[in-house]
């Protein structure tokens, strides 16, 4: 199985589709910017799984995203993260 | 935040308030729950995700007025109609005969 393409730590963007099938990236995370925080492993993935059997299985990875960067009004700890678990064909490198 | 393309995208959206409260499941819930892992163990269906994605596919003005398990049943329909397993005549016959039966139970 080929390499994780982003390391931990590593800030990535979202990517902002509308994708017709199931999947697993609410539009509020969309777009926005986030540090891998844990690289999961290989799963299958629901977009895969609707048309057959999941394979082959792909990266997952968790990304934490700022509280404060999610929502404009946000009221808490400038510190407070929101982590959500990601396929790596949603991620692209941001500087 | 980017506008969600499908009814049940409301991740962030003022949703109104949220009622934690339990509530009894109908039996016809819990044959809707089994009929489902059925499907999964005899490989009609491939995984939740195929229902997941049937329930997303319903219209918005049906999402909102479906409950819970009500689309779940709608999903799991047009997942076995669309794949053969169930045909169109079969099941338009079994809703009429539940339909009658009930007509008549009501009547009594």
């Amino acid at each position: 199985m080929s390499e994780p393409r982003f390391a931990l730590g590593q800030r990535v963007r979202i990517a902002a589709r509308d994708v017709a099938v199931h999947h697993r990236v609410p539009a509020y995370a969309q777009g926005h910017v986030g540090t891998v925080e844990r690289i999961c492993g290989l799963y299958g993935q629901p977009e895969t799984y609707i048309h057959g059997d999941g394979q082959p299985f792909t990266r997952l990875y968790r990304i934490s995203l700022a509280q404060t960067d999610l929502w404009p009004d946000y009221s808490g700890s400038s510190r407070d993260r929101l982590d959500i678990e990601i396929f790596e064909h949603w991620l692209e490198a941001s500087s | 935040m980017k506008q969600p393309s499908k009814p049940h995208d409301v991740g962030g959206l003022a949703g109104g308030p949220i009622d934690p409260g339990e509530h009894d499941i109908a039996y016809w819930e819990w044959q809707i729950d089994a009929m489902i892992r059925l499907a999964l163990k005899k490989g009609l269906i491939s995984d939740f995700a195929e229902m997941r994605d049937g329930i997303e596919r319903l219209a918005p003005e049906d999402y909102e007025r479906l409950n819970y398990y009500e689309r779940w049943a709608t999903s799991l329909a047009h997942t076995l109609l669309g794949k053969g397993v169930v045909s169109r005549e079969a099941l338009d016959a079994k809703v009429a005969e539940i339909r009658a039966r009930q007509s008549a139970e009501a009547s009594q």
